[in-house]
Order: C-alpha cells, then sequence, then structure tokens
C-alpha cells in the first residue's frame, strides 16, 4: 500500500513539481496571538464556497430555467429526487451563511487593519468578491421563481432604474426587458453560473495567491515583537479543518429542521404583496431608502441615498490608501471608529427591517 | 357701400346663430336647465341630477317628459299647453309606461330593453295596492331615481344589485312605514346575514340572489309554497333534481310545505352546517320524523356516515400537515386531497336525495381517495423520521472525525513546542 | 509511537467515515429519480385506450388540476379543472354528459362554454394528442 501511494507520488511530483510546492508550503507560518482567532474566518468563506460550488453543480442537473418549469423543477427536486431536499436547502442556507461570513470576515480584516500597504490589493480584489457574492444572492434568489422571490427582484431593480442617465439602462439589461419577465430568469441564470463563477475564480485565485505570497497580516504594534508563529501545514490546517466540521453540523441541523421553503409559485399579472423586502443582507440598503425622506433640497432622496451607498462604497474600498497612519505601522484609533459606525449602521439598519416593518 | 355690406354680415352672422339656437336639441334643454340651476334647492336638484340621467345621453330632455317650452325665459310662458310638470304619484307608472311600454317607441335608442315592466308591474304586489288607491307603495321612481336615472348595470344605480337590499328596505325595514301592511319587517335584516348576502358583500359575486332574484323584478310578489322551490332551482338545479327524485317530494307536496324553504329558510339562509343531518341537536330530520320512524335510522346512519369519512378525511389532512411542518415536500399530495375535498361536497349535495346507497357509494369513492392520501402522508411522516435519523448518523461521524483532528493537533503541538 | 499511530488511523478512519456519509446523499441524489419531472408545458395525461367513451379522468397539468374528458363520440377534450366561479374542482357527469361543478351547481358542456349557472367565463381548453400509446395534453399555443 505504501509502495503503490511511494510510487504515485514520485510520478507525479516528476511531473508537478509537488515537492518544491511542498517545501513552500512546509515554510508557510501563521502568528498566533489574540486575534488571530479571526484568521479562521479566510478559510470558512473558501470552505462554504466549495459547498456552493458543489451543491450547485448538483442543482444544475434537475434546474430549469425558464417561467414555466423552475418553480416546478425545484418542486420536483424537493420531493422526488432522493436527497434532493438536502441538496438544495443546502445551497441555499450556505448561500445566507456564506455572505455573512463574508462579512465578518472582511470587518475583522478591517479592525485589524490588515488593509494595509501591501495588503491593498488583497483588500481591493476583496471588496469586489464581496459585491460579486452578493451578485450570487440576488441573482440566485430569483431562479426558484416563488413569489417573495419575484417580487424581491422587482422592487431591487426598479430601484436600480432610478438612477439619472444609466438607470434605466442598466435595469434593461439586468432584466433583459423592461420588466421582470421569462428573459430575466434565464439572464440571472446565466449571470449565476457562468458570468459570477468566472470572475470569481480570477479574482479569488487573486485574492487567495496574495495571502499565499504576503502571508498573514499581523495587528499593528504586534509586528515589532516576535511573536509566536505556528506551521499552516499541519497545525493550523487542521483547526481550519475543526472549524468547518462544526459549520458543517451546524448546516447539516439547519437543513433537517428548517428545510427551505417552496413558497407560491410567482405570478407575474399579481399585485404586489405587502412587506415584501429582499434578502437580509441588502435589508440595510433597503430600510435606509424607506427612512430617507422623499426630497433633500432639491435631490430626490432615493438617488441621494443611492449615491450615497456608492461613495461610501468606494471610501471603503479604498481605506487602505485613506489611512496614512497604517500604512506607516501606527495605530489609526479613528479609522477604527469609523469602521465601528459603518457596523452599527449595518447592524441597526438591518435590526429596523424585521423589528419595524411598517417603516 | 361698404356700410351695408357689414350690416348684411352682421344680419346673417344672427340669422345663423338662432338657427343653431332652434335647431340644437340641447340648446332647447338648457333652457329649462339654466333657469332651474338658479334657484333653490328643491327646484334645482333635478336640473343638476339631470346631467348624470340615462335619458340625456340618448339626447332625450326635460320637456320629452314634462312638455313646456324651454326657449322661453318667463315662467308662466315657459309652462304653456303642452307642460304636464311633475305627475302625482299615482300616476308614474302609467308616466313612464307611456315611453317604456310602447316597443316601436323604445325601439329607436334601445331595442334590447323590455316593454313589459308596467304590463307585469300591474301584477305585482305594489301594482295592485296602487291601483286600489294606495300610494304608499314603490313607484317606478323608488326604484329607479326621477332625474338621475342610471341604467342597472352602472354600480351607483340604486337597482345595481348590491344596492338593492338597502333600497327595498328604505320601506320594507321601516316599522313605521310598514305599519298596517300584514308582513314582516326583518327581511332584509334577515338577508344580509345569509350566505347570499355575504357572496354579494364581501365576495362580490354579482351572481348572488337579491330581492329581485327570488320576488321578481316588476312583477315582484312572494313565490308561493309552490313556487318557492322553482325559484331555488335557478340556481341550485342539483339539489333541486335529487329533492324531486326524492320521497320528500310528493310527500312535501301533499302537505303544502315549502320544499327548500323548510329546512333551508327563506331571506336568513345560512351555510349549511353538517348538524343538520341526523338527529342530533339542530338537525333539521327530527323536526317531522320521530324516532322509532326508518327515515329517523335513515338520517342517523346518514350523518355517522359522513362523520366518518370527514374524521378520516382530516386524520390524512394531519398527517399531511405534520409531514409538511417538518419539512417533507408534499404538495402533490395535497392537490391529491383536493379531489377528497370535491367528494365530500357532492356527498353533502346528494343528501338530498335522501338515499343511503348513493350517498354510501360517494363515500366509498372517497375512502379510495383518502386512503391513497393518507398513506402518502404515513411516507411522509416516515420520510422526516429517516432525515432525522440521517443527520444523527452524518453528526456522528462528523464529531468523530472533529474528535481525531483535535487529538492530532493536540499530538502535534505537544511534538513541536514553539 | 502507538499512540500516534492510532491518532493517525483513528483520523483516517474518522475521515472516511464522513467522507462516506456525505457522499451517500451526493451518489442518491444524482440516481435519476422513477417518476420525470412534471412539464407545466405538457403532460401524458393517459394511455390511448384508458378511458372509455363518456368517461373523463382527472390529471395533474403543473400545479393545476386538469380533466380529460372522452365525449359519447369518442372524441378526447382536455380543459383546465378549475371552475371560472370560484375555482372549485369540476367534474364529468355522464349521465348528462356535462362538466359539473359542485360547488354551486355551474354546468359546462364538453366545449367548456357555460350552459348554466353561476360561472362567468368558459374553461380553459387544453390541447389533446395523441403520440404513440400517450395521450398528450398541452397548453394552447
Amino acid at each position: 500500500m505504501k509502495n503503490l501511494f511511494q510510487k504515485l507520488f514520485v510520478y507525479f511530483d516528476s511531473r508537478l513539481m509537488l515537492s518544491s510546492i511542498g517545501e513552500l508550503a512546509k515554510k508557510k507560518k501563521v502568528p498566533e496571538h489574540k486575534h488571530s482567532f479571526w484568521y479562521y474566518f479566510g478559510g470558512i468563506c473558501l470552505f462554504l464556497f466549495f459547498i456552493q460550488v458543489i451543491t450547485g453543480v448538483l442543482l444544475l442537473l434537475y434546474y430549469k430555467p425558464t417561467m414555466d418549469s423552475a418553480y416546478e423543477s425545484i418542486q420536483f427536486i424537493m420531493s422526488q429526487v432522493k436527497f434532493g431536499w438536502l441538496i438544495r436547502s443546502v445551497h441555499s442556507w450556505t448561500a445566507n451563511i456564506l455572505i455573512g461570513v463574508i462579512f465578518i470576515h472582511m470587518f475583522s480584516a478591517f479592525f485589524m487593519k490588515a488593509y494595509r500597504p501591501p495588503r491593498d490589493l488583497t483588500w481591493i480584489t476583496g471588496f469586489f468578491l464581496l459585491l460579486i457574492f452578493m451578485a450570487f444572492g440576488f441573482s440566485g434568489y430569483l431562479l426558484p421563481w416563488n413569489e417573495l422571490s419575484f417580487f424581491a427582484t422587482r422592487v431591487g431593480t426598479d430601484i436600480t432604474g432610478t438612477l439619472p442617465l444609466i438607470g434605466k439602462a442598466i435595469k434593461s439589461f439586468v432584466l433583459g426587458g423592461p420588466d421582470v419577465s421569462g428573459a430575466t430568469i434565464t439572464r440571472f441564470f446565466w449571470l449565476h453560473v457562468a458570468i459570477l463563477p468566472l470572475f470569481t475564480v480570477i479574482l479569488l485565485g487573486v485574492h487567495i495567491l496574495l495571502v499565499q505570497i504576503l502571508g498573514m497580516s499581523k495587528p499593528i504594534g504586534l509586528s515589532e515583537k516576535k511573536v509566536k508563529e505556528v506551521p499552516f501545514f499541519p497545525n493550523f490546517i487542521l483547526k481550519d479543518a475543526l472549524g468547518w466540521m462544526l459549520i458543517l453540523t451546524l448546516i447539516g441541523v439547519l437543513c433537517v429542521f428548517f428545510p427551505w421553503e417552496l413558497g407560491k409559485k410567482a405570478d407575474i399579472f399579481a399585485t404586489t404583496p405587502l412587506g415584501i423586502k429582499p434578502e437580509w443582507y441588502f435589508t440595510f440598503m433597503f430600510t435606509t431608502l424607506k427612512i430617507v425622506p422623499a426630497h433633500v433640497l432639491f435631490l430626490e432622496g432615493e438617488i441621494l441615498a443611492i449615491f450615497g451607498f456608492m461613495i461610501g462604497g468606494l471610501i471603503w474600498m479604498l481605506v487602505p490608501y485613506l489611512d496614512r497612519r497604517s500604512g506607516k505601522e501606527i495605530k489609526s484609533p479613528g479609522f477604527s471608529l469609523f469602521g465601528l459606525i459603518i457596523l452599527l449602521y449595518i447592524v441597526v439598519m438591518t435590526a429596523l427591517t424585521y423589528l419595524h416593518p411598517n417603516l | 357701400m361698404k356700410k351695408r355690406y357689414k350690416k348684411n354680415i352682421l344680419f346673417e352672422l344672427c340669422v345663423y346663430l338662432s338657427f343653431i339656437f332652434i335647431l340644437h336639441p340641447n340648446a332647447l334643454a338648457d333652457g329649462c336647465v339654466d333657469c332651474h340651476r338658479e334657484m333653490d334647492e328643491g327646484l334645482k336638484a333635478p336640473a343638476e341630477a339631470f346631467q348624470m340621467d340615462v335619458h340625456q345621453k340618448y339626447g332625450l330632455s326635460c320637456t320629452t317628459c314634462h312638455g313646456g317650452d324651454p326657449g322661453q325665459e318667463d315662467i308662466d310662458l315657459a309652462k304653456d299647453d303642452s307642460f304636464k310638470g311633475a305627475p302625482l304619484r299615482k300616476d308614474i307608472p302609467k308616466f313612464c309606461g307611456s315611453c317604456h311600454s310602447d316597443s316601436l317607441y323604445m325601439r329607436r335608442y334601445n331595442p334590447n330593453l323590455r316593454v313589459d315592466q308596467l304590463e307585469l308591474y300591474w301584477t305585482s304586489q305594489h301594482g295592485q295596492l296602487l291601483s286600489k288607491g294606495d300610494t304608499k307603495v314603490a313607484v317606478c321612481t323608488d326604484c329607479h331615481g326621477a332625474h338621475g336615472i342610471l341604467e342597472s348595470s352602472h354600480p351607483k344605480s340604486l337597482s345595481f344589485p348590491w344596492n338593492i337590499p338597502d333600497m327595498c328596505g328604505k320601506c320594507h325595514s321601516d316599522k313605521e312605514y310598514m305599519k298596517g301592511y300584514s308582513i314582516s319587517v326583518t327581511q332584509i335584516e334577515d338577508y344580509k346575514q345569509s350566505v347570499h348576502a355575504h357572496a354579494l358583500f364581501e365576495k362580490k359575486d354579482l351572481s348572488a340572489p337579491v330581492c329581485n332574484d327570488c320576488h321578481g323584478n316588476h312583477g315582484a310578489i312572494p313565490p308561493e309554497v309552490s313556487s318557492i322551490a322553482f325559484v331555488c332551482r335557478q340556481c341550485h338545479p342539483s339539489a333541486g333534481e335529487l329533492f324531486s327524485e326524492s320521497p320528500h317530494k310528493a310527500a312535501y307536496d301533499e302537505l303544502e310545505i315549502s320544499e327548500c324553504e323548510a329546512c333551508h329558510g327563506n331571506h336568513k339562509i345560512l351555510p349549511p352546517s353538517d348538524e343538520m343531518l341526523g338527529t342530533g341537536e339542530g338537525a333539521v330530520c327530527i323536526e317531522c320524523h320521530d324516532s322509532d320512524s326508518e327515515a329517523y335510522a335513515v338520517a342517523a346512519t346518514i350523518k355517522q356516515k359522513l362523520d366518518s369519512f370527514k374524521s378520516k378525511m382530516q386524520d390524512a389532512e394531519d398527517k399531511l400537515e405534520r409531514a409538511d411542518r417538518q419539512g417533507v415536500e408534499v404538495s402533490e399530495v395535497k392537490f391529491r386531497l383536493q379531489e377528497a375535498h370535491t367528494i365530500l361536497i357532492q356527498v353533502r349535495n346528494l343528501t338530498h336525495s335522501f338515499s343511503l346507497d348513493r350517498i354510501e357509494e360517494k363515500i366509498e369513492e372517497g375512502q379510495g381517495v383518502i386512503e391513497e392520501v393518507a398513506e402518502a402522508g404515513e411516507a411522509a411522516l416516515r420520510e422526516a423520521k429517516f432525515r432525522k435519523r440521517g443527520l444523527i448518523v452524518a453528526t456522528l461521524f462528523i464529531f468523530l472525525l472533529a474528535l481525531a483532528l483535535l487529538l492530532k493537533i493536540r499530538q502535534i503541538e505537544k511534538q513541536s513546542p514553539q | 509511537m502507538k499512540r500516534k499511530s492510532f491518532i493517525n488511523l483513528f483520523l483516517g478512519g474518522s475521515l472516511v467515515g464522513a467522507i462516506a456519509s456525505l457522499l451517500y446523499p451526493v451518489i442518491r441524489y444524482l440516481i435519476p429519480p422513477q417518476q420525470s419531472a412534471t412539464d407545466v408545458k405538457s403532460i401524458a395525461a393517459a394511455k390511448n385506450g384508458e378511458l372509455a367513451p363518456n368517461t373523463s379522468k382527472l390529471f395533474k397539468f403543473g400545479s393545476t388540476p386538469g380533466i380529460l374528458v372522452n365525449t359519447m363520440e369518442g372524441e378526447l377534450r382536455a380543459f383546465v379543472a378549475i371552475c371560472t366561479h370560484l375555482t372549485c374542482t369540476v367534474v364529468y357527469e355522464a349521465d348528462s354528459e356535462i362538466l359539473f361543478c359542485p360547488c354551486h351547481n355551474g354546468r359546462f358542456d364538453t366545449n367548456g362554454n357555460v350552459i348554466s349557472g353561476p360561472p362567468p367565463a368558459p374553461l380553459e381548453a387544453l390541447d389533446v394528442k395523441i403520440v404513440g400509446e400517450d395521450i398528450i395534453v398541452s397548453r394552447k399555443a
């Protein structure tokens, strides 16, 4: 048995230079300090992404991306296909957990100032990955073609349409027409299984490569002292795997006791039911738009809010260049405060959506 | 030369203008309306209301009914020999009928309209009493209005289905007004509690019956005992046919009991409940049948069979609900259950035949469906159990792996202290 | 040493077990299910010859009930079995050769047109085609 493994190793090593990669891997070290708990979240994002790819590919086998068959195909998966309920529920639950973990990963990197150069590119690719995964969520949500997702999509794209000049064009491109229709399912499906995965592979590849090349960032102040470092292989990865096992169990429990609902099939001629809201990770923006007054000076409130988000996002993305102090390895509590305000804003707005739905 | 030319133009203009005024029909009508608009409330109202009137749409005017000369500004000159004024209450039917019973005249405006309303009216209770001199009864204007008359198909019309109960109720619910007539004043109130009123007012189902559907439009008269069944059968033919085939038909005819009304009432027709069947409290069967009669036994059996069918259906439904709550997809099975519901409706309808055989046959059919559903429900519950067991197994393996990882981590950390 | 190899064995064994418990559902998922997916556009409602003249069959058309009728003259007709009055399911009455809604006695002829009762509109008709052994019912184009 051992002989066989050795022979196989020699075969692949001579072609793929596995031993040299192995040498590099052995050298990879992870600093251990009181905040190193947050290092796990990147790996968790990756693990959850793999789960999404696998369950997504499996769902592709039975899902039909047309207005007439989408809902029925999901119903078929949930009731007739063996373990179809499990694959589908895992995909839906993991999507939400993944986006939550991405936020945790992003904020922990922010507060640890891991964005400071030379890791600014890691931060920027990460920011785009956040946008891509939110787009994954938005496009995937429509695919079961049920009442909630149909109207949430309509409301969401209506908001996009309000942007001056480019709004209508963007909305039309995204929807494949003037309104949410059969063409929209096809387009969202195209985005969800082809375009977004393509960009993810590229950006994620760059993101992970950068982490490998540059190593893990240490909090400011610690980089001077000699910090305890553990090897990535096998110490850190085993702990990583332990975390993954716990998450896997959590997903299993959620899927068995709270399987994802089918809902009612969308009727494009029906009137919008009350209380339509998007998935939770969009609700902070949604509620902001609801609260903003209709007019601020001479500007329309909604458009002002949308521009606010765009500018806010831009600032967030460019933080590595704005936070000069951290770039010089000096603590920047001002930016920590800024990050805290943004975090609280998101949390409060999200909570408000559910606690006071009738704003 | 030029001055004369101008004068001629002016003169011709005046002639043309006066022709316009003389020939244009509305210009004629405007004469009446213009004056009446300036008057007090009582005389102003007809002129205002007439703007919406259906007669106005057809090009008719004040003078068409009231005569007079609209071109005159002076009141006395306007009320010339042709002026008819407002008719007396007792003359209103003849007044309206002077056009509406004339088929040649009505054909010019709307050939679809009936022309027998006046004829029918005289056969109605209202018409008969009016011809005897009672002017308290309803005449045309009470139900259709006088000047703002709308087509009955217009939702704001007094004779639009959901306005009819209150319109009839204006008199028929007024205790003071109805003193001296030997009929009750609770019909409208009773009707409003009925299933027909619910369908009309809540569900906006315009096919639901209102007063005129059972009592007639212009020939309004309470249906007699023998004819009330025909009234109900217009919309409930199946129940009626089954009843006619049953032993009750002959019995009711002989005893002169009104068919549907005996069990279901006339105005306060409530949604029938299964408690009306059988021999328990609230059952209608025991109102006639003694406890030692064969009919009593049949009634009891029918009720018992229906109850057992319903409880089996409920059991199957409960199973599905439980499985659904546990996350198992049962929408296809629920579809099959719908068939059982349809059969239940058919069984309930069959009670009008009072035939135990026919009812049992239908219930048998339904049992088959329910058995299928119950089986599927059981399977769904088994699936729910299987999922939980599967989760435990998988979690066990994952925990073992986690434990193994933990041990391995400890071992490695002990080996290479850093 | 023994402890180390035990831990390795334990790790390897539990890894295999965990992977197996994850792989099992995936493999079963990939095996095609017995009942083919119900397509809303068209469905094999019955087998050719299954229905005698003057009989009917209720079938599932996507998520709506459908009714396939073989008329007395032997002609196959199909409709969406939802009554246009208050959405109860219609049934076929062989003695009177009509489609009947038991809720408020709505009656439709075998062309789906309303004969009597409260329904405001005719039943939605579906296309019927015989393809080989099956009677295929599909939405009208």
